[in-house]
């Protein structure tokens, strides 16, 4: 089992810990992957200007990754839909699919549509499996509350991602639930995090997680957990970045899955970053025995 | 006489360039910090910082930079092993040449007593030397012409700089050559060093150098008597052996020697080999005279470059300092094109032909803004949209071989840029994240102002219809209607009977108490425009733009319109709307 990992762009500077804290996860639970050094940014934040650039972006991360014979993984929600929607549209769509392979063409590329884009929990949960994790496990968690945040696009549009029910999800409880975590059942659960819209209408952003971090609060969680590094820097970075705006008043720090996950499988806080959240989280050491 | 005034000249441009050059990296201002800097502060914050940072621990860690960066070049050996036999084949090659032959009169013969260009191990060295130049300029003309590497641009400079060592290197060799089979120089010589006159011991000697020394002479062909070898070998004992290694030694040459023989007596008797001394010192002038204004001053911008970034901090230096640094190295770039390729948004330019999308052309783009360059409108959109492009993933700062923090000048670059007051709508797009990101750097008012000019821009190339005029045929746009409908992710649209499912589940639409008021319009009402055909009242409105793209009202929707990617497609052809007429009226603020 070997993947090809695309890193986010948001990660080498602000969310370095992600990175370590994946890494490490993977290793212990031997979960191969190679890093592809022509990797390029999946396309996301060009889908909103141009759907082409966005396109040839995504296509590009898969032809080099089908070049490998590798499929490939992604940490990231947005990179995750993004390189998900033009797969299926290579697939589907002949008149793409030319137009595209002609341009990646010129630098010896092509993508046929065998390369499958996968979740790192996706992974977690379909290839290691919920047993695995749990033999590997050696601390575990006792008296932490978790508001689990999914985040819209390993859920939505469902036609698309096939990820789990988006009404029923269970999947990434069921793996918060293994580090003997509680998971809180909390009504704003499936909502947006709000960074899409962070820098071009920040109020209207900080509304809306505010909203969602205090309903958590409110429906007694400690921390959030997610899996995704625009959730995680939207939690973190930008409420903390905002605070001196009079905003995010909630004090609930968030925790990455693979952070969490490192803590119960026995891996140094160090290599995971726990320290490097902006938020506060050493509390969460206290809890695990 | 020649030679010495042209080298003066050249000598004088090039010490004249290397001070304007250098004064520049005090003078021209990039980004924010260098907003409130003057010339005189910056000197002399640079050479407090240099004085501080020479008497601290941290000459440790210059020690280190300079062994480990700059001369074995490790970072480009991270990026590309060929790239690193390319360069330190370059660079060592040309400098050991440089030292050894060019400079021979006040380095290497004072350093050997004995010295002399024809003698090993000076002979083989200096080809051995220029084996390596030659090799690394070999990788580099591969590496730019025969593979396609992906957005690599080479630029006029880059063939400048290879063609000129490449006359240096070719006529180096080629005079060298000449000069071995050269009978007219040997009949000089022999005039100048050789104690013999009668005609039996001149024949032996020169029946000797045919033989061993490989000179064409135009009656001496050979094969020659024992004898007279022996007698030869014992004049060129007393005369020439104290001077004179065996031509082979010095193989590039050697090699030249043997492609000229078959015409050796035409091209001794046309005196070729001045020619070829004029072509190489020449082009060794020009060499030095265009050095400052070329990519080749980065042989002093680089290390430096290199120097000052490890051992400064950008919480902590002076911003001064930092200022100085920033235009320094824009002067530190090669034009490699590292960055180009590791670039996450390089894909990007495959559909958008901009090139300062590439940070080895934004690069370019931001020399001549540091200037002050007269740039139109047109320009300066293009380099705001370059500099806007960018994911902020840091990569083209990790590639860089000289350690230039691109991510820094591309986030100070975009802020001043901004401020110019050019609508950019990328700003409306999730680009803007990295931007957010950094807001605890960039003043309030600057931080808003450029969403606010885009939307403006927006506002004014959208008037088509008013917000609450009833809507005629006059107002119904069907080629907005065709390409929507023709799109890959906007062509549902039309399935929509107004059911409202998609804005009752809408999170933003939820946030406000009157949403109508605050939105503009409300998703379901955006379909409804967009079946009729009303563009410009989709694009004004604030739905439009804080839409989340979190897929709840296209999870929803019953009739099957995939509702986010609609509003994803109308933001789409709302950009391209606007960026596509020309001339609009500047807004907000102008500096």
């Amino acid at each position: 089992m070997k993947f090809a990992l695309l890193r986010c762009c948001t990660t080498p500077i602000y969310l370095e810990q992600y990175e370590s804290s994946t890494d490490a996860v993977l290793e212990k639970l031997g979960v191969g992957f190679v890093e592809i050094k022509a990797f390029n940014c999946c396309g996301y934040p060009l889908k909103n200007s141009n759907f082409k650039a966005y396109v040839l972006s995504s296509a590009r991360n898969l032809a080099l990754a089908e070049k490998r014979d590798l499929h490939m993984m992604t940490f990231c929600n947005c990179c995750y839909i993004s390189e998900k929607n033009v797969s299926r549209l290579m697939k589907e769509d002949p008149s793409i699919r030319k137009a595209v392979n002609n341009t990646l063409e010129k630098e010896g590329l092509r993508y046929e549509g065998r390369t499958e884009v996968r979740h790192l929990l996706d992974i977690l949960y379909q290839d290691i499996g919920i047993e695995k994790i749990k033999e590997k496990m050696v601390k575990t968690f006792s008296g932490l509350k978790l508001a689990v945040h999914y985040g819209c696009h390993i859920l939505r549009p469902s036609q698309l991602v096939q990820f789990d029910q988006p009404g029923t999800a269970s999947v990434f409880d069921q793996l918060v639930e293994v580090t003997g975590a509680e998971n809180i059942s909390w009504p704003a659960q499936r909502e947006c995090c709000a960074s899409p819209i962070w820098g071009i209408n920040d109020q209207l952003s900080l509304d809306l997680t505010d909203n969602k971090v205090k309903d958590a609060k409110d429906s007694g969680a400690d921390y959030l957990c997610v899996a995704c590094p625009f959730c995680q820097l939207q939690f973190d970075r930008v409420r903390n970045l905002s605070r001196s705006g009079g905003n995010g008043t909630h004090q609930l720090p968030s925790i990455l899955y693979t952070q969490l996950l490192g803590l119960g499988l026995g891996l140094d806080a160090g290599i995971l970053g726990i320290n490097k959240n902006e938020l506060d989280l050493s509390g969460i050491l206290d809890l695990l025995s | 006489m020649f030679f010495t005034v042209s080298f003066y000249i050249a000598l004088a441009i090039f010490i004249l360039g290397l001070i304007y050059k250098i004064a520049t990296w005090f003078r021209y201002r990039v980004g924010a910090e260098a907003r409130d800097t003057s010339f005189m502060g910056r000197v002399f914050a640079a050479l407090k910082g240099i004085i501080s940072t020479l008497f601290s621990v941290k000459i440790v860690v210059l020690l280190k930079v300079f062994f480990l960066d700059v001369l074995f070049q490790i970072r480009t050996l991270r990026e590309s092993p060929l790239r690193w036999v390319m360069h330190l084949c370059l660079f060592w090659g040309f400098m050991l040449l440089f030292l050894w032959h060019g400079l021979s009169a006040i380095f290497t013969a004072k350093l050997f007593p004995d010295y002399s260009a024809t003698v090993n191990p000076f002979f083989f060295l200096r080809n051995l030397f220029g084996l390596l130049v030659i090799i690394g300029l070999a990788i580099a003309a591969y590496r730019r012409f025969v593979p396609k590497l992906p957005r690599l641009k080479t630029s006029p400079m880059d063939h400048y700089v290879m063609i000129i060592i490449a006359v240096i290197m070719v006529s180096g060799y080629l005079l060298e050559g000449t000069k071995m089979v050269s009978h007219g120089r040997y009949e000089v010589m022999v005039e100048d060093y050789a104690d013999v006159d009668d005609d039996e011991a001149l024949e032996a000697l020169e029946s000797y150098w045919v033989k061993e020394f490989r000179i064409v002479s135009p009656t001496l062909k050979g094969p020659f008597d024992d004898e007279v070898l022996e007698q030869g070998l014992e004049i060129h004992e007393e005369s020439c052996a104290a001077c004179h290694s065996k031509p082979q030694s010095a193989f590039l040459s050697y090699a030249a020697s043997r492609a000229i023989k078959p015409i050796a007596g035409i091209v001794d008797r046309a005196h070729i080999h001045v020619g070829l001394l004029y072509i190489h010192f020449m082009a060794c002038f020009i060499g030095l005279a265009y050095l400052p204004f070329s990519k080749m001053f980065h042989m002093f911008a680089s290390p430096v470059s290199l120097l000052a970034n490890a051992v400064m901090d950008p919480e902590k230096s002076d911003p001064a300092n930092i200022a100085t640094r920033q235009v320094m190295e824009l002067d530190a770039c090669t034009h490699c094109g590292s960055c180009s390729l590791r670039c996450s948004a390089g894909m990007a330019f495959e559909e958008i032909r901009n090139v300062n999308i590439l940070p080895s052309e934004k690069i370019a783009a931001v020399k001549a803004l540091a200037k002050g360059k007269a740039l139109s409108e047109r320009e300066l959109r293009d380099i705001q949209e370059g500099l806007y492009l960018c994911t902020n993933c840091h990569r083209c700062t990790v590639a860089c071989p000289v350690g230039i923090n691109l991510q820094d000048l591309w986030f100070n670059v975009r802020e001043t840029v901004l401020e110019k007051g050019y609508p950019e709508l990328l700003t409306l797009s999730p680009l803007s994240f990295y931007r957010g990101l950094r807001r605890d750097k960039i003043v309030e008012d600057r931080y808003r102002e450029p969403l606010l000019v885009a939307r403006k821009a927006l506002a004014e190339a959208c008037r088509a219809i008013e917000a609450d005029e009833t809507i005629t045929d006059a107002h119904i746009d069907n080629l907005f209607i065709k390409s929507l409908a023709l799109s890959n992710q906007g062509n549902t649209f039309s399935y929509c009977f107004t059911c409202t499912t998609c804005t009752s589940a809408c999170p933003v639409v939820r946030n406000f108490e009157n949403p109508r008021e605050a939105l503009g319009l409300v998703p379901h009402q955006i379909i409804h425009a967009a079946i009729v055909g009303v563009g410009d009242l989709i694009f004004r409105a604030n739905m439009l733009w804080d839409c989340l793209g979190c897929y709840q009202c296209q999870e929803q929707c019953p009739q099957g319109v995939r509702v986010t990617d609609v509003l994803y497609e109308l933001k789409n052809i709302a950009m391209k709307q606007v960026n596509g007429r020309p001339k609009k009226t500047q807004v907000g603020m102008k500096s």
